[in-house]
C-alpha cells in the first residue's frame, strides 16, 4: 500500500500451509528462523535438510527445500554421505533430543569428530513428543515424564545428558551454542547461532551444532505461557545458554 | 591393472576392482573379518583414482546410512561387511528399500548365529532373499560361484542397482574372498546413468523430498504396490542360472556359490565314472530362477539341494519344483567346507539309493 | 589333472609370496589355478600357509584336503599338514630349519639345507627362491622359464644385481635334485 513498508510478513521459504505443530509447540518458531535464515544468506538452492525421526519429521511440508528423511537417530550419518558427495552444498540435519542424544550418540559423536562439514539443529525439549512424552536423555532431574511417573531418578535414569558441554572437546567441532526459543530476545539469539552456524559451513570449517530449548507444552501438560516458565526456571540452570565453541580457520 | 588382460586377484580385490570400475563413487564400512581386505584395497585404491570418498564408519549402522546419504544424492554407492555387520545394516537396508536408493551391499558371510566363526557359511541366505530387516520388500541377491563371476557381477549389480532403484546384494564367504584366481577386468564406466530424482538441492526449481514415512494408509498401500510391480517386474526379468551335465541326468544338485563349486567337481567326478548327475546353479538368489529350474523337472525326477546352512536354499527349491520332483537337502553347517571327493561319495550313495528304489 | 600343493612355515619367510608366484606362473601358462591363504584368527599363531592348485581342468575346490605336494619352512607346519599328505606325495624340507627326522614313510622326502645355501651364496633371504627352485623341479607344476620371467619382473625395480641374485638362488635349488 501507498506510504506504508512491510515490516514483517512469512519469510519466502516457509511454505504457506497450516502446520501439525501443538499452539505455543517451539518447532514453528525454529522452522521460521530456518527459513529465514536461509533466504538471508540465499542458500535455497543448495541446502538440503535431513529431518529427524519425531515431531519435525514433517519438516519438508513446511520449509521450501531439498530434505531427505533418515532413520531414528541416523541424521548425522546420512548428512555425511551427502556432504561427501556434494561438498558445495549446505547440508543440516534436524533432531530431536531421543534422536541425537540417545539412539543417535554414536552417529552425532563420530561425525562430529570426523569434522564433517555439516549443521545439526538440535530441538530439545526434554520429552519423546511424537511418542507420547516418555523420558528423553535431556529429562531433568526430577520431571515427571509417562516413563518416570515419579520424576527422573538420576540414581536410576542418570543425570541429563548436556550435549554442547559432551561435544566441545572434539577437535572436528567448531561451532557450538545454545538459545532457547521462550521469548523474543532468546528468538533472535537463536536465529544469530543458527546464522553463525550456516556461515561456518559455508566457510567448510567443520562441525556446527545449534541447541535450541524448545516448548512441549502437550507433554509437559502446561499450557503456552507455563512453558515459557518452565523453560526459564527448569531447563536454563541445567543448561545454560550461550556459545560453547566457536572456531574460525586462519584466513589463508 | 590393464582391462581385457588376465590378472590374478584376490577375491575381495576383484569385487572392489570391479566396482571402481563399475563407476562406485563411495565406499562406506566397518571392519570385520573375513572381508577387512576389501575395504582396504576401496581405501587404497580410492586415494588414487579422482573423485572418490571412503570413509571407515563408527558402525555398520553409521555405514549403511551413509550409504543412504550419498545414495540420495545419486552417487553410485557401496558397502561390504560380513554377517553380524549385515544383521546390524538391515535397518539401513529397508529404509533403502523403502526409498528406493540404489546401493551395493557385499556380505562375505561367516559362520553362525551369533558371532560364530570365521569360516565359509551360507547361513545368511533367508536374511538375504527375504528382505531381511522390517516391512514388505525384496533385494536382488547376486551370488558368485567363481572369481570371475565376482567380477562380471559387481559390475552388473550397479546398473541393476540403478536401473531399479534398488538395494543389491553380492554373496560371497571367506573363501572366496580370500582365494586368489585368475580374472579379466573389464573397462572403467564413463558413461554413467543420469538421475533427475536424486536430493542435490533445489537450485532454482521445486523442493523436493525423499521419504519413507507415509502416514496415510492408501498413500502406503499405493507405494507398496509400486514396489509389488517393480519386484514383479524383476522376477519376469532378472533370474539367471547356470546348469552343467542336466540333459541326460537322473539326479541333479542344486548349490551356489562356494557350494556349486565343490558340487561342480563331485558331479564331474561321478560323470567320469559314467553315473548320471548334473548341477543346477542359482546366480541370482532373488529373483530365484524357478521357471528355470521347473524346466529341469521335466526330465529330472530327483534333486538333492546341497546348502552350507541347514534347510534355507532347499525351500526355494521346493517352492519352484512345487511337487514335481523329489527334494532332498544335503547341508554342512557351521563353516565346514566339504570335499569335491566326500561330497561326491554323498552323491554317489543317493544315485544308488534312488536307482535301487526304482 | 590337477596338482594341489601346501606350502607352509613362520609368517615372513616368503611363504606366501612363493605361493603367488607360482600361482602367476600357471596363470602366464593358461592353466586353471587358484591360491588359497590361511586368513583371520589362524594367522595369529605366527604360522603362515597357503595352498595352489593347478591344473588343465576347473578346480572345484582351492582347498587342498590329500595334497599332492608339501614344501615345510617349519617344524609346526610338518606336525600339522604331513599326515593330510597324499600317499606316495613329494615332501620339500628346509632342513636348515626343519630337523624333525620323524616322518611318514610312505611319501617321498627331499631335503635341502636351503638356508644354509643362501648364507653360502650371499644372500641368506633367498632361501625362498632357493626352494622355489628345488619345489619346481620335484613338480613340474609350472615352467621353470615363466617362474624367471616373474621374478624378473618382481626385482627389476630394485636393481639387475637383485634380479641376477634371485635367479642364480632359484637355479641353485632347481639344479639340487637333479
Amino acid at each position: 500500500m501507498k506510504g506504508m513498508k512491510k515490516i514483517i510478513g512469512r519469510p519466502k521459504y516457509l511454505k504457506d500451509v497450516p502446520n501439525h505443530y501443538c499452539p505455543g509447540c517451539g518447532h514453528s518458531t525454529i522452522h521460521r528462523l530456518l527459513a529465514e535464515v536461509i533466504e538471508e544468506l540465499d542458500i535455497r538452492d543448495r541446502a538440503i535438510c535431513i529431518p529427524p525421526c519425531g515431531c519435525a519429521v514433517l519438516a519438508y511440508d513446511y520449509i521450501d527445500i531439498d530434505m531427505v528423511e533418515a532413520a531414528h537417530g541416523r541424521g548425522t550419518a546420512v548428512a555425511t554421505g551427502m556432504k561427501r558427495c556434494l561438498p558445495d552444498r549446505v547440508v543440516f540435519t534436524y533432531q530431536g533430543d531421543g534422536d541425537l542424544a540417545a539412539i543417535g550418540t554414536a552417529e552425532l559423536i563420530h561425525s562430529a569428530n570426523r569434522g564433517e562439514s555439516i549443521t545439526t539443529i538440535f530441538v530439545n525439549n526434554g520429552v519423546y513428543g511424537m511418542t507420547g512424552g516418555q523420558m528423553a536423555p535431556t529429562t531433568v532431574v526430577g520431571q515427571k515424564t509417562t516413563t518416570t511417573p515419579k520424576g527422573r531418578n538420576p540414581g536410576v535414569d542418570g543425570p541429563p545428558m548436556k550435549m554442547c558441554e559432551f561435544l566441545a572437546p572434539l577437535d572436528g567441532t567448531v561451532f557450538l551454542a545454545r538459545s532457547t526459543v521462550h521469548s523474543p530476545k532468546q528468538i533472535k539469539q537463536t536465529k544469530k547461532y543458527i546464522r553463525q552456524a550456516f556461515e561456518s559451513q559455508l566457510r567448510d570449517e567443520g562441525f556446527s551444532m545449534v541447541e535450541i530449548l524448545s516448548q512441549c507444552p502437550s507433554n509437559w501438560k502446561l499450557s503456552p505461557v507455563e512453558c515459557c516458565g518452565w523453560i526459564e526456571e527448569g531447563m536454563i540452570p541445567q543448561f545454560p545458554l550461550g556459545v560453547y565453541k566457536q572456531r574460525q580457520t586462519e584466513p589463508s | 591393472m590393464k582391462s581385457n588382460e588376465k590378472v590374478l586377484l584376490r577375491g575381495s580385490e576383484a569385487i572392489g576392482e570391479a566396482a571402481l570400475r563399475a563407476g562406485c563413487q563411495c565406499y562406506f564400512g566397518y571392519p570385520i573379518t573375513p572381508q577387512n581386505e576389501l575395504p582396504e584395497y576401496m581405501a587404497r585404491r580410492m586415494g588414487e583414482l579422482p573423485g572418490r570418498t571412503f570413509v571407515q564408519s563408527e558402525s555398520e549402522l553409521a555405514a549403511i546410512n551413509m550409504v543412504y546419504g550419498a545414495s540420495a544424492t545419486g552417487a553410485r554407492v557401496m558397502t561390504s561387511s560380513s554377517s553380524p555387520g549385515v544383521s546390524l545394516m538391515q535397518e539401513g537396508i529397508s529404509y533403502l528399500a523403502a526409498c528406493e536408493f540404489p546401493s551395493v551391499i557385499v556380505n562375505i558371510i561367516r559362520g553362525g548365529p551369533g558371532l560364530g566363526n570365521i569360516a565359509p557359511a551360507q547361513s545368511d541366505y533367508f536374511q538375504a532373499t527375504r528382505g531381511g530387516g522390517h516391512g514388505d520388500y525384496r533385494c536382488i541377491v547376486l551370488a558368485p560361484g567363481f572369481l570371475q563371476e565376482s567380477v562380471d557381477l559387481t559390475y552388473r549389480a550397479f546398473d541393476l542397482a540403478d536401473e531399479y532403484r534398488i538395494p543389491v546384494l553380492i554373496l560371497g564367504d571367506g573363501m572366496m574372498g580370500q582365494m586368489m584366481e585368475p580374472v579379466v577386468l573389464p573397462a572403467f564406466r564413463e558413461d554413467l546413468p543420469k538421475k533427475e530424482w536424486a536430493i542435490t538441492g533445489a537450485g532454482k526449481g521445486k523442493s523436493r523430498f525423499i521419504r519413507s514415512l507415509l502416514l496415510d494408509v492408501h498413500v502406503e498401500e499405493s507405494h507398496n504396490w509400486k514396489l509389488y510391480r517393480k519386484y514383479q517386474r524383476i522376477e519376469r526379468r532378472e533370474p539367471r542360472s547356470d546348469s552343467y551335465a542336466v540333459e541326460d541326468a537322473e539326479l541333479v544338485v542344486v548349490a551356489y556359490g562356494t557350494a556349486a563349486r565343490i558340487a561342480k567337481g563331485a558331479v564331474r567326478r561321478l560323470r567320469a565314472r559314467g553315473v548320471k548327475v548334473g548341477l543346477f546353479r542359482p546366480i541370482t538368489l532373488w529373483p530365484f530362477p524357478a521357471k528355470a529350474l521347473a524346466g529341469l523337472a521335466e526330465s529330472v525326477g530327483r534333486f538333492l539341494v546341497f546348502e552350507m546352512s541347514m534347510g534355507q536354499l532347499v525351500e526355494d527349491v521346493k517352492l519352484a519344483l512345487n511337487g514335481k520332483a523329489e527334494v532332498e537337502l544335503y547341508g554342512r553347517p557351521g563353516g565346514v567346507v566339504v570335499t569335491p571327493v566326500e561330497l561326491s561319495r554323498i552323491l554317489s550313495r543317493r544315485y544308488n539309493a534312488m536307482r535301487h528304489e526304482a | 589333472m590337477i596338482q594341489k600343493a601346501i606350502l607352509a612355515g613362520f609368517g615372513g619367510q616368503g611363504v606366501l609370496m612363493m605361493g603367488v608366484t607360482l600361482a602367476t606362473a600357471a596363470m602366464r601358462e593358461d592353466k586353471y589355478v587358484t591360491y588359497l591363504p590361511t586368513y583371520g584368527a589362524e594367522v595369529r599363531g605366527g604360522t603362515a600357509n597357503c595352498t595352489v592348485s593347478v591344473g588343465d581342468e576347473e578346480i572345484a575346490s582351492p582347498i587342498a584336503s590329500n595334497p599332492d605336494f608339501l614344501v615345510v619352512l617349519n617344524a609346526p607346519s610338518l606336525h600339522k599338514f604331513q599326515s593330510i599328505l597324499r600317499k606316495g606325495g613329494d615332501c620339500l624340507l628346509n632342513t636348515s630349519l626343519v630337523h624333525e627326522k620323524s616322518i611318514r614313510k610312505d611319501v617321498n622326502v627331499y631335503e635341502i639345507a636351503a638356508s644354509e645355501m643362501a648364507e653360502e651364496m650371499g644372500e641368506l633371504r633367498s632361501a625362498n627362491m632357493i626352494i622355489l627352485g628345488a619345489f619346481l623341479k620335484i613338480s613340474g607344476m609350472v615352467q621353470p622359464e615363466t617362474v624367471l620371467g616373474i621374478i624378473d619382473e618382481t626385482f627389476r625395480r630394485k636393481s639387475p644385481k637383485v634380479v641376477e641374485k634371485n635367479k642364480d638362488a632359484f637355479w641353485a635349488g632347481y639344479r639340487y635334485f637333479e
